[in-house]
Formats: structure tokens, sequence, C-alpha cells
């Protein structure tokens, strides 16, 4: 019964919309959720600030998400490829690693706003350093955990270098590669909020967004954002984990 | 019959954990196996028949001696060679079909081609309606039909076959072991058979080396002088089985 799962979270909204109607909860702290459904409609039909519309800022923060997430994924897995096939790229990259990971990419803002000026360059930079990490790191995990009798076996059906890079080591890292992919978004879309509330805008963006619906006071406005932010990161991980679907039949 | 496969004073050792000196596992073997021969190797576990293997089909380096194959020595990833593991070392992404047609795909045989040529095998190794099932859901016995068709394929002079059926259950691996006669029957290549099953060993092959314990030293080499197809209960295989049941005792 699909339907089913439905019922614990309509019982929380339920009781949610109670406990603001009757049960004494102010609504500058806690609107209802029927007031959250109205400032999702002025999100959407009035813009904030006016005229700015929801579909706007929601396509600013996906086109920073897209670049620097492509950004990341297009400089994460072939690098952490390498990392994980030869053992000279990762005695070469992996203090760099080990010394830029842990620094958390809204660190990174300040430096970015130096490097790239406010804008979409900087957001994606702050972006691209949430995503990398992890699809780094998985792919030459992934790499690492391919069976090496695979290889062997590669190599004895006469296999070259560049058949066991692509007919054994990528195709038996893919699992590893989406599962990064998957954190890296998170991340990303994460980041971006984040980055948005800190100078990395332009007048768009969802973080931006609910950054001023807090300045002129509206939390029904403040909530309905992060509810679409919320939503938003479903979509694109369910996205991502279609893409995993089709690609891993055989497991 | 042509001299095929010369080995030459072959020796191995290993570096001894935590210790600068070596572990001799291979002491000495001088051997020569004829073209077109079945030749079993037998051998108590941890004597290095799997080493001997591995530096007949080029995934390791004898620290001594040499290997010719028709007069040339082995080089790595050695095309005249093939190898059968037992852990049937499928990739695990591809179809069964894929699998067979690895090959003859990274050699750069047009895709038509090759697949005419992989199902040929699938024909004839019983593997009509699991062409494009994946390796997880194939039994044993599957599994290592799919294993020889796949090393087969680019017809290689030489077949090595590292302990191919230890895996399978008696039943499955009596069948695999008559299938395997068949085919080698029907196409004469060179197998070197390595087990542990002297009556493996005995049933199967036209010559049968006895390796001893560890470092190896050739113990002695017998010839299988039966007519086949071979009944099981053959007297003289049996009493041949108890010459090298008895020479193993003494070691």
């Amino acid at each position: 019964m699909r339907g089913k799962r439905l019922i614990p979270p309509l019982v929380a909204i339920a009781v949610w919309q109670i406990i603001t109607t009757v049960g004494g909860v102010p609504s500058y702290k806690l609107p209802s959720p029927l007031q959250v459904l109205g400032g999702l409609k002025d999100l959407a039909v009035v813009g904030l600030p006016p005229g700015h519309l929801l579909h706007t800022h929601a396509l600013y923060s996906l086109k920073r998400v897209f670049l620097g997430y492509s950004l990341a994924v297009s400089v994460g897995i072939p690098l952490g490829i390498a990392v994980g096939w030869s053992r000279r790229v990762r005695f070469v990259v992996e203090p760099f690693i080990e010394l830029l990971r842990p620094i958390p990419p809204l660190a990174w803002i300040p430096i970015a706003i130096l490097w790239f000026g406010i804008g979409i360059k900087s957001a994606a930079f702050i972006i691209f350093l949430g995503a990398f990490f992890p699809i780094l790191l998985n792919t030459s995990a992934g790499v690492l955990a391919v069976d090496p009798l695979l290889i062997e076996a590669m190599r004895t059906l006469n296999g070259k270098p560049r058949d066991i890079i692509f007919k054994v080591l990528i195709p038996g890292s893919i699992p590893s590669i989406i599962t990064g992919m998957r954190i890296g978004v998170g991340l990303g879309w994460m980041t971006l909020v984040a980055a948005e509330f800190s100078g990395v805008k332009q007048g768009y963006g969802l973080g931006y967004m609910i950054m001023t619906a807090r300045d002129i006071q509206r939390p029904d406005e403040i909530l309905a954002g992060m509810f679409f932010i919320g939503v938003a990161g479903f979509v694109i991980d369910g996205s991502l984990r279609l893409l995993e679907k089709s690609l891993i039949k055989w497991r | 019959m042509a001299v095929n496969l010369k080995l030459s004073r072959i020796t191995k050792t290993f570096p001894e954990n935590g210790s600068l000196s070596q572990v001799p596992v291979l002491d000495n073997l001088d051997c020569i196996i004829e073209s077109g021969q079945f030749f079993s190797i037998v051998g108590p576990s941890g004597c290095g028949k799997t080493t001997l293997l591995r530096i007949i089909a080029g995934l390791e380096k004898a620290s001594e001696g040499q290997i010719l194959l028709n007069g040339d020595a082995i080089t790595d990833n050695d095309r005249r060679v093939g190898l059968v593991f037992q852990e049937f070392a499928l990739f695990p992404w591809r179809t069964a079909l894929q699998n067979i047609e690895i090959g003859l795909e990274i050699n750069g045989v047009p895709k038509a081609e090759r697949r005419e040529e992989a199902l040929k095998y699938v024909r004839e190794f019983g593997l009509e309606g699991f062409e494009n099932t994946f390796p997880k859901m194939l039994s044993g016995g599957m599994k290592q039909r799919v294993a020889i068709a796949r090393t087969l394929i680019s017809n290689p002079e030489v077949v090595l076959m590292d302990e191919p059926f230890g895996s399978l259950d008696s039943k499955s691996r009596i069948d695999m072991q008559n299938f395997l006669l068949d085919v080698w029957e029907q196409r004469k290549m060179t197998v070197v058979f390595v087990t542990h099953s002297v009556d493996e060993a005995v049933y199967l092959g036209d010559r049968v080396l006895v390796l001893g314990k560890r470092p190896s030293r050739i113990m002695e080499t017998f010839d299988v002088e039966i007519s086949r197809p071979r009944d099981r209960a053959n007297p003289a295989l049996l009493e041949m089985r108890e010459r090298i049941f008895g020479l193993c005792a003494r070691a």
C-alpha cells in the first residue's frame, strides 16, 4: 500500500495546523500549514521582492548548481579514476586532498569573492568545492575496490591498460561513482543556499529569497521557500537514483 | 608430437613477511608439454601449482628460468595463452554473451561478427536462454562454461586451467569434466590443468605431473596411456591413482 506511507506526514500536518490555530503558537513564530501554502502562492505569483518570482529564483539557483556541479563531475570522476588506478598520481594528489577537504566550502566564500567577484562564478566555485570531494573520493575508492582478479582476467584476455581502465575499472566502479554523485549534488545544493545567504547573490536565488523573507518578517514565505528548496533537492536526488537504477541492472 | 611449451629451470621465491630473506616456492622445474596434450598438474595445497600457472600465463615473473612457447618467450598478456580461473572471474556487469565476446571486442572485431561467434559458443556450451543473464543469476557450472567460452573464443594455443571445477558440487564437477573433454577433443588445444584432486588429474590427463610440498620439485611424471573415452573405474586408472597417492604419502 503506497497510500499508507502518506498517513504519518498528513497526521503531522494536521497536528501542526491545530497547534497553530487553537494551540496558542503565534504565527510570527510558526505560521500554519495553510499560511505557508499562501506564502508559497505569494512567492510564485507576487514574487519576493515583488516581481522577482519563485521560478526565476529557482532557475538562478539551479544554474549555479548546474555549473558548479558539472565542473565537479567532469574533474572529480577522471581525477578519481586516475588516483585509484595509479600509485604515482595518488602519491601526488592525496596530500592536497587531505589538506583541502577539511576546509568547509563556505569558508572559501571570502577568497572566492576576491578571485571571481560577486556573481555566478564565485557561487559555482563554492558549489564545485562542495560536490568535488565526495565525487573524487567515492570514485577513487570504487576503482580501488574493483576485484583484482577481474583485472587479471582482462590481462589474460590480452587486454591492454586502456581495456583495463574502460572495460574493468570504470564499469566496476560505477555504483560507487553514482553514490559520490548523489552525495555531491546533495552537498552542492546545501552549499548553494548557504552561499546565497552570504553575499554570493545577484538579486535572485532561493537562499537570497528566504533571507529577504526574513528581512521583511514573512515567516510564511521563509517556510515556503525552505519547503521548496527541500522538494527541489529531493527531485534532483530522485533523478540520480533513476540513473543509478538504469545503469546498475547487474547487481 | 611437436613440442609446444617448454619450461626450463623455473624457480620462484617470494619475500618473507617482515624479513629480507626469500621463501622458495618453486625449485628448478623442468618440463616439456607437447602440443595438443592434456597435461595435468597435481599437488598438495600451497605447493605453488597456482603460482606456476600464473607464471606461464604471464601474470607473474619467474625469479629464474625461462618459458618458451613454440620457441618464443611468453610475454605479459600473451595472446597465445588463455587462463580459466577457479573463481570464474566473470565481469558481473556483463551478460553471459557479453562476457563471452569480450576477448574479440578488445581486439577490435566488429560487433555483428563477434556476436555471431559468441552465439556459436552459447549453442555449443548449452547456454541457450541465458545469453542475456548476468553472472550473479547463473549456476556455478554455467559460470564456468561462460568462463571457458570466454577464454576459447580467442583461440589460444594453450589453455591454462586453475582448479576450474574446485568450487562445484560433485555432480556438476563430473559433468564439467566430461564437457571439457568433449571440447578439448574437438579442438585439440594444449590444456594445462591444475588440480589438487588426484582422481581428476588422472581421469582427464594424458600426462600427470606430481608436485611435492614447498619448495616444489617435480616428484614424478606419469603417462596415462589409457584410451578415451575412459571408464572412471578402469583398473589401470585406479592403479595409477594408488601409485600417486603412495608417492604423496611418502613426501
